[in-house]
C-alpha cells in the first residue's frame, strides 16, 4: 500500500465534522505554523517539499508563493481555485466533499504563510451541494476559533468565504477566475502583471488548487524534506488521481507519484483493470487537454522504459510519443472506443467552453467540433484530417490563455496515434459506434 | 459562450415593481454582500443571480436582472452581461425540474446518450425542449465532474449517478409527484435516489 497524506481518513464516519476531524489530528499544521514558525519559515518548508500545483501546470508552489509581492498596507489574497471542470477531474470535489476540513486547514495555514487576512473558495456553481458542506465547515471552523480574530490567541487573524461560480471552465484559468471572483465574465487577462503581482481588485493573490492547499497541511506537519522523500525527482508527494472510463474500479485514488501506469491501471489496489475482459487501447492521461496515448505508449515510452506516474516519465518523449499528468484525470478507453467520437466529445467541449475573446479559439473550436461532426455523420473527407491539423495547429500558441492549446492538443494527438481511424471513416463515408452498445444494460443490469 | 439568447424577452415595468426578494432572501443576499470588502459588492453578482433565479421562478427575467443590479449599485447591462455569459442563469422560462444529462468523455463511453433517447422518448420530447405541463426541461452539459460515477445527471442542487434505465425512472417519478421547482441553491442536496 502507497503511503496516502490527503485522504487516507475519508472513509472515517463523521471525517466532515470538526469534531472528528479534530480527533484525528486536523487542524495541527495550523497549531504547529501559527505557534512555532514564521510566516516565511513555513514557505521555506513548502518549497524544500517540491511540491507542484496540483491543479494542472504542475508550476513549484513554494516558488509561486515567493513571487507574491507585499507592499505596505495593500491586503494579500490567498484564493482557492475549486472550479475543477477539466473533463475526466473529480478529485477536488471528492477532497471537498469528504474532508472539507483538509482544505480549510490548508487555507488558513498557507494564508498564515502568504500574510493574507482574507481568503476565498471559488468553486464552480454545479458543484453547489459542495459549498454548502464547505460552508458548513467554515462555520464551525469559526465557532472553534480556528478561523477570525487572533486565531489561538496569536496575531493572526484570518477569514475564509465560499463563492459559487456560474458554470463556465474558463474560470478554472486564474485570471479569468479572478474576473469571475468580481462579478465580471469569465475572460482571461493578459499576463503580465500576474495575480502574484496584481489579482483580486488588483491586490498582490495567490490562486492556488485545492489539491495543492490541502497538501500544505501534510507538508508543515512533517516537514518539507520528509514530504520530498515520497516520489521521484521533482515529482515529490502523493496526487489525487480520478480515474474513470472503462475500469473496473472507478474512483478518486491517492498515490506517491512514481508508481508504474501498468500497477495503477491492473492492479487491484487501484483501478483493477479494464472491465468485461476486454483490451486497454488507449488512455487520457491527465484531463482532456493532454495529448491521448495508445497502450503501447502509455504503459512503456518511446524507449522501452516503463511509463511511471510522475510529470517527468508521463511527459517523456515530448508530444511525439509522450503526454502530461495534468491534472491528474486519468480516463482509460476499451478496444471498442472509438477515438474519433471521444475527440469529438472533448472538442465540443471546448468549443462550448471558449470565452470568445480570442478569434483562434472561438472560430477554430467551432470549427474543428464541425469537421469531426462530419466523420460522425460519415461525410469527411481524407483531406479534412489535414484541414483539422491545420487548425489546431494555428490555435496552438495564439491565445491570450491555454484554452488554445488544451483545445488544439488532443487533436493533434488523436490524429498522431490514430489517424488511420479517421482515414477509415473517411474511405468507408460511414460511421459506426459501437464503443456504448447497449453499455447501460451490460455493465448496469 | 452560451448558446441561449436574449429573445424577445420585453421589460415590463409593473413586473418589475412586483420584483423584490423575501425577507429570508434579502438577508442571505446581504450576507453575500457582506463577504467582499467595501466598494466590490459587485463580486456578489454570481451568487446572489443563483439566489434569484431559486426566487423568481428558476430563470432571470429582465425585470429580475434589473432588480438585481439595484440592489448591487450596477448598471443592469452588467448583470445581462454575466448572466449572459455563464451556463447555469437561464434566461428565458424552463420547467421546473431541469435535467441536465453530462455528454463529455467518460459520461459519453458509458452511455450518456442512451440516458438523453431514453428521457426524450420518456418525456417526448427533444434535447432544449420542456415538457407541456411545464415540468421538466431536458438539457445536455458538459463535464459535471462525475467522471467516476458515470453517467450522471443533475436537477438542482442534486447529482444522480451512476445511472440506469430504472434510477431516470425513479427519479422523473419522485420530482413529478413533489411538482415543485428544483433549483442549484436548494439545501435537500443528498442524492437519495
Amino acid at each position: 500500500m502507497g503511503r496516502k497524506l490527503l485522504i487516507h481518513n475519508d472513509k472515517v464516519p463523521g471525517i466532515h465534522t470538526l469534531e472528528v476531524y479534530r480527533a484525528h489530528g486536523g487542524y495541527a499544521s495550523v497549531e504547529k505554523a501559527l505557534k512555532t514558525m514564521q510566516p516565511d519559515q513555513v514557505t521555506d518548508e513548502v518549497k524544500k517539499s517540491g511540491l507542484r500545483g496540483r491543479g494542472g501546470a504542475g508550476f513549484p508552489t513554494g516558488m509561486k508563493w515567493s513571487f507574491l509581492a507585499k507592499p505596505e498596507g495593500v491586503p494579500r489574497y490567498l484564493v482557492c481555485n475549486a472550479d475543477e471542470s477539466e473533463p475526466g477531474t473529480f478529485k477536488d470535489r471528492y477532497l471537498m466533499e469528504k474532508i472539507p476540513h483538509a482544505l480549510i486547514e490548508g487555507m488558513i495555514t498557507s494564508s498564515f504563510a502568504l500574510g493574507a487576512k482574507q481568503s476565498y473558495i471559488y468553486i464552480r456553481g454545479e458543484y453547489f451541494y459542495v459549498a454548502r458542506i464547505l460552508e458548513a465547515a467554515i462555520a464551525e471552523a469559526y465557532a472553534a476559533g480556528w478561523l477570525g480574530k487572533n486565531i489561538l490567541g496569536t496575531d493572526f487573524s484570518h477569514d475564509c468565504y465560499v463563492q459559487v461560480g456560474g458554470g463556465a471552465y474558463i474560470c478554472g484559468e486564474e485570471t479569468a477566475l479572478l474576473e469571475s471572483l468580481e462579478g465580471k465574465r469569465g475572460n482571461p487577462r493578459i499576463k503580465p502583471p500576474f495575480p502574484a503581482v496584481a489579482g483580486l481588485w488588483g491586490c498582490p493573490t495567490v490562486v492556488n488548487n485545492v489539491e495543492t492547499i490541502a497538501a500544505v497541511v501534510p507538508i508543515v506537519n512533517m516537514g518539507g524534506e520528509e514530504y520530498a522523500k515520497i516520489g521521484i525527482g521533482k515529482s515529490t508527494g502523493t496526487k489525487l488521481i480520478s480515474a474513470s472510463g472503462h475500469i473496473n474500479k472507478p474512483g478518486v485514488y491517492e498515490i506517491e507519484l512514481g508508481i508504474t501506469v501498468e500497477e495503477f491501471i491492473y492492479s487491484e489496489e487501484y483501478c483493477g483493470g479494464i472491465r468485461n475482459g476486454k483490451k486497454l487501447k488507449a488512455v487520457v492521461a491527465g484531463g482532456s487537454s493532454v495529448p491521448i496515448l495508445p497502450t503501447e505508449l502509455i504503459l512503456k515510452t518511446a524507449k522501452g522504459e516503463p511509463r511511471l506516474m510522475t510529470y517527468e516519465s508521463l511527459s517523456d518523449g515530448g508530444f511525439q510519443a509522450g503526454t502530461m499528468l495534468g491534472s491528474g484525470g486519468f480516463i482509460a478507453m476499451d478496444e471498442d472506443t472509438s477515438i474519433v467520437k471521444n475527440l469529438f466529445t472533448f472538442s465540443r467541449f471546448y468549443h462550448h467552453e471558449s470565452c470568445g475573446q480570442c478569434s483562434p479559439c472561438r472560430e477554430g473550436t467551432g470549427w474543428m467540433e464541425k469537421i469531426l461532426k462530419k466523420f460522425l455523420d460519415g461525410t469527411a473527407n481524407e483531406s479534412d484530417v489535414d484541414l483539422l491539423w491545420d487548425i489546431q495547429s494555428k490555435i496552438e500558441g495564439k491565445t491570450i490563455c491555454p484554452l488554445g492549446e488544451a483545445a488544439a492538443w488532443p487533436v493533434a494527438a488523436a490524429i498522431r496515434h490514430f489517424k488511420h481511424e479517421f482515414i477509415e471513416i473517411a474511405q468507408k463515408k460511414k460511421f459506426v459506434d459501437i464503443s456504448h452498445y447497449d453499455r447501460l444494460n451490460k455493465i448496469r443490469a | 459562450m452560451s448558446s441561449q439568447v436574449h429573445g424577445a424577452q420585453k421589460f415590463d415595468k409593473a413586473k418589475r415593481a412586483e420584483t423584490v426578494f423575501s425577507e429570508e432572501a434579502m438577508k442571505t443576499a446581504q450576507t453575500i454582500i457582506s463577504r467582499y470588502p467595501e466598494g466590490k459588492q459587485k463580486s456578489a453578482l454570481l451568487p446572489i443571480l443563483h439566489l434569484a433565479q431559486a426566487e423568481f421562478g428558476g430563470w432571470l427575467s429582465p425585470e429580475t436582472m434589473d432588480y438585481v443590479a439595484s440592489i448591487l449599485k450596477i448598471r443592469p447591462v452588467e448583470v445581462f452581461e454575466v448572466a449572459s455569459f455563464y451556463t447555469m442563469y437561464n434566461l428565458k422560462p424552463m420547467g421546473k425540474c431541469v435535467l441536465e444529462v453530462c455528454q463529455t468523455s467518460s459520461c459519453w463511453l458509458n452511455g450518456a446518450e442512451d440516458i438523453v433517447k431514453y428521457i426524450e422518448k420518456k418525456l417526448n420530447i427533444k434535447v432544449g425542449e420542456t415538457t407541456k405541463d411545464g415540468m421538466f426541461s431536458l438539457k445536455v452539459a458538459e463535464c459535471l465532474g462525475s467522471c467516476g460515477t458515470a453517467p450522471m445527471l443533475q436537477c438542482g442542487a442534486s447529482y444522480h449517478e451512476n445511472l440506469t434505465y430504472e434510477k431516470v425512472d425513479a427519479i422523473l417519478e419522485t420530482y413529478k409527484n413533489e411538482g415543485r421547482l428544483r433549483s442549484y441553491t436548494d439545501l435537500d442536496y443528498k442524492n437519495t435516489l
